[in-house]
């Protein structure tokens, strides 16, 4: 088999891993995780920077991010200090664009032309977050943690579609202003897994 | 009472809640727990991994055997009140019970009535990424308990109160270090060994002093420079090669030597770690006094499947070719049932053969070293497929040595196959390294396949299979143990039952549903002159992940519905 389709790839990803799942997000050097905030929950108009690939660290702004998908990662960054938020890891969202009228009523006021942003922290047992793909019940993607197989629905506040995990993802109320995404409050719900971890 | 004198008290209570929970109080008249005790078990106790150092999963017991089996009844369960995979076997010394849960938990049970004596809740950090939330044991020395914990820290407990004794950081839970076994005591040093291997980490076993806490040496499963082995690497790869020793390691008394399984090369495709990579996937034989590598025995080289090797080889004498070989058996995960020898000079090969379907090896050389076919040898840049898959045709769940039947009983996994796309990937400390991406991850059922799981039972001494028990809708992934009332007890299965067949036949004789399923380890023990039978259920981890990815399957009809909580569950036979 050479590339999976799409049917084959939703299978592969339900399959879930024998010992291990992938993570990606960067850990940052030490110093920066000492910087004074950078361990200190996304506060209201940090503004948002890319966690992993080759603009890991660039500002996120709402036109970098594809209609429907996949989610970014990112981590919050303090725009005064500059420091990025890469402390703890429960500082880290993802962030997807979606359409605003898929949204309910209680996203789409945290929302920002449809972008929405959650705690990339698993609820079940703190593995990251880390795929966009098509939940195991349904058409529509979703945001998944593939260490035990959670399914998250950004369109409904995070809530748990499939999977163990206990709780919906903390979601993190977003705006725009002069052209970024900014955070425009702390989380709402607990970022983290169930019981230490 | 003043408002001061009653605050003080009640603050007080509260902040011991956090560690120990109230229960009925301490144990009285606890047995310590001496090296001669470890050494020679009473039958009617379980306090070791696999009860005897020789990690063969054998009960003495007989009371309850193959004609009165069928007459085993609850007679109490304890729910935890922790859900995910409780893997922990209930470790039993003169009538005091102590489980484990996932979460780092301790629970320490009057075994006869089910009574709780007290109870340890760890406090985890809330940042903590628990890649298998779960914890196999407590290992006993004298009045204390060893709690190897995934934050990575050694705590030792006092067995008659649970209040912590020493707490000893093992690693940076941060870096991807984690720990899930149950310590291994040997002559009063406390033997853990590494999780971490899908992290990039350089594997290790480390004893400490069981007093105090304080290490007192640490053995790396990867040598580096200098050390013999060393040119079996690339570069800096031994540095983040993984071969973690995350399983609980036996022990040979006569010639004092630790017999511990690595896991595999990390990350998974061999392509980006070239070299055969000791001592990855092999079992170390080690001196406990110093952690000295005596000699090893590697299953494959160059690992490129994710094949772990790290439950421990069964030591048993064996009658094999006219003589007795004091042999070590281990069904890999590799799919070869090895048999093995402890000659004074090391660990040579005596024998190995495919237990489940495998189109991976094409034989395997005199010297034991398995041929590989490079079309099911995953490398960078394309799929490739192979059989068993990742899970491998036995993981870490234990196989069973009876001593009557002198049959081995293992927990098998037939028609699974898998494959995956290996790509280089940037390590990142404490964050996942596989060399490839989850969506590139795949099992798949073989075609035209009738069953997944499989109880086998083989003759070690000449290489056959005596009897095999099919599971067509479940895969098997709990540990196996077998009594001297010749019962080979397991869970394992996604209906939530647990089972007794007899040794001999393999015929089904008892079986019983449960609140959950079992991943957990069964145990037989006596008190007062009752035998009972105990075990665990409570699903998750891994047998979870394997059963979602069956749910998945067209035409299988498998589905993922087994409900999480862990319970214990105490049996015995109705008069
Ligand atoms: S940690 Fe996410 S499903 Fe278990």
């Amino acid at each position: 088999m050479s590339s999976p389709s799409d049917q084959t790839r939703r299978t592969i990803i339900l399959t879930a891993l024998a010992t291990a799942v992938h993570a990606s997000a960067p850990r940052s050097a030490a110093a920066e995780e000492d910087a004074p905030g950078s361990d200190l929950r996304p506060q209201k108009a940090d503004v948002l920077v890319f966690a992993e690939g080759d603009r890991a660290g660039e500002v996120i702004k709402p036109q970098d991010l594809k209609p429907g998908g996949p989610a970014v990662r990112a981590w919050p960054k303090d725009p005064k200090t500059s420091v990025v938020r890469k402390g703890s890891r429960l500082n880290e969202v993802v962030v997807v664009k979606l359409d605003p009228a898929e949204l309910d009523d209680s996203t789409r006021p945290r929302s920002a032309d449809g972008i929405v942003a959650y705690s990339a922290i698993c609820s079940h047992a703190g593995c990251p977050i880390t795929a966009w793909v098509k939940a195991a019940q349904g058409e529509k993607d979703v945001l998944k943690c593939v260490c035990h197989n959670s399914e998250f629905d950004p369109r409904q506040s995070a809530q748990v579609v499939f999977g163990p995990a206990p709780r919906r993802l903390a979601a993190l109320p977003l705006a725009i202003a002069d052209g970024s995404l900014t955070v425009a409050g702390t989380f709402v719900g607990k970022a983290g897994a169930q019981q230490g971890g | 009472m003043t408002m001061k004198q009653w605050l003080l008290p009640s603050l007080f209570a509260s902040t011991c809640l956090f560690s120990i929970a109230a229960g009925a109080g301490p144990i009285e008249n606890y047995s310590p727990v001496t090296a001669d005790r470890l050494k020679n078990p009473e039958p009617g106790n379980w306090m070791l991994y696999r009860r005897t150092y020789d990690g063969q999963g054998y009960s003495p017991l007989d009371r309850i055997n193959t004609s009165n089996v069928k007459n085993l009844v609850p007679v109490w369960t304890f729910s935890t009140g922790v859900v995910e995979g409780h893997q922990s076997p209930p470790i039993v010394n003169n009538g005091a019970m102590f489980i484990t849960t996932p979460q780092g938990q301790v629970i320490a049970l009057n075994a006869k009535t089910g009574d709780e004596y007290w109870r340890y809740k760890r406090q985890l950090p809330d940042d903590l990424f628990q890649l298998h939330p779960t914890n196999r044991g407590v290992g006993l020395w004298q009045d204390k308990l060893y709690l190897a914990t995934t934050d990575d820290h050694v705590v030792a407990l006092d067995a008659k109160t649970g209040k912590v004794l020493w707490d000893t950081k093992v690693q940076d839970y941060r870096k991807g270090q984690y720990l899930t076994l149950m310590p291994l005591i040997v002559d009063g040093k406390v033997i853990v060994g590494g999780s971490g291997g899908e992290f990039g980490v350089r594997g290790y076993v480390v004893a400490f002093d069981a007093d105090t806490g304080k290490e007192l040496w640490r053995t790396f499963t990867i040598p580096g420079p200098g050390e013999p082995g060393h040119e079996t690497w690339s570069g800096d790869d031994w540095k983040t090669g993984g071969a973690p020793a995350w399983m609980t390691g036996n022990y040979d008394v006569e010639t004092r030597t630790i017999y511990w399984g690595t896991g595999n090369a990390a990350p998974w495709p061999g392509e980006t770690h070239p070299g055969d990579n000791l001592y990855s996937t092999s079992v170390l034989a080690l001196d406990p006094d110093n952690g000295k590598i005596k000699s090893y025995f590697q299953y494959h080289q160059n690992d490129s499947w994710d094949w772990d090797e790290v439950d421990a080889p069964m030591l048993v004498d064996l009658q094999r070719d006219g003589r007795t070989i004091k042999s070590l058996i281990h069904p890999g995960r590799n799919a070869i049932f090895w048999v093995l020898e402890r000659k004074p000079e090391g660990i040579k090969y005596v024998a190995g053969w495919p237990f489940v379907y495998t189109d991976v090896w094409k034989g395997i050389e005199p010297s034991g070293k398995p041929i590989v076919d490079p079309a099911h040898k995953p490398g960078i840049g394309k799929r490739v497929e192979f059989c068993p898959s990742l899970w491998g045709g036995k993981d870490w769940p234990s196989a069973a040595y009876s001593q009557n039947t002198r049959l081995v009983y293992v927990p098998a996994n037939e028609n699974f196959c898998g494959g995956f796309t290996g790509e280089k990937l940037p390590l990142v400390p404490g964050q996942l390294w596989l060399g490839t991406k989850p969506e590139d991850i795949g099992l798949k059922v073989r075609p035209g396949a009738t069953h997944f799981g499989e109880l086998q039972a083989w003759d070690p001494a000449t290489g056959k299979k005596v009897w095999s028990h099919n599971f067509p809708k479940s895969h098997l992934f709990g540990s196996v143990t077998v009594t001297a009332g010749d019962l080979v007890l397991v869970g394992g299965t996604n209906d939530r039952m647990f089972r007794a067949f007899h040794a001999k036949t393999g015929e089904l004789l008892w079986e019983q549903k449960t609140n959950s399923g079992i991943v957990g380890m069964p145990v037989a023990y006596e008190v007062d002159g009752t035998q009972y039978i105990a075990v665990q259920s409570g699903w998750g981890v891994d047998a979870q992940r394997i059963q979602d990815a069956l749910a998945t399957q067209n035409n299988v009809g498998v589905e993922n519905n087994v409900p999480q909580g862990g319970v214990v569950w105490v049996f015995a036979v109705k008069k």
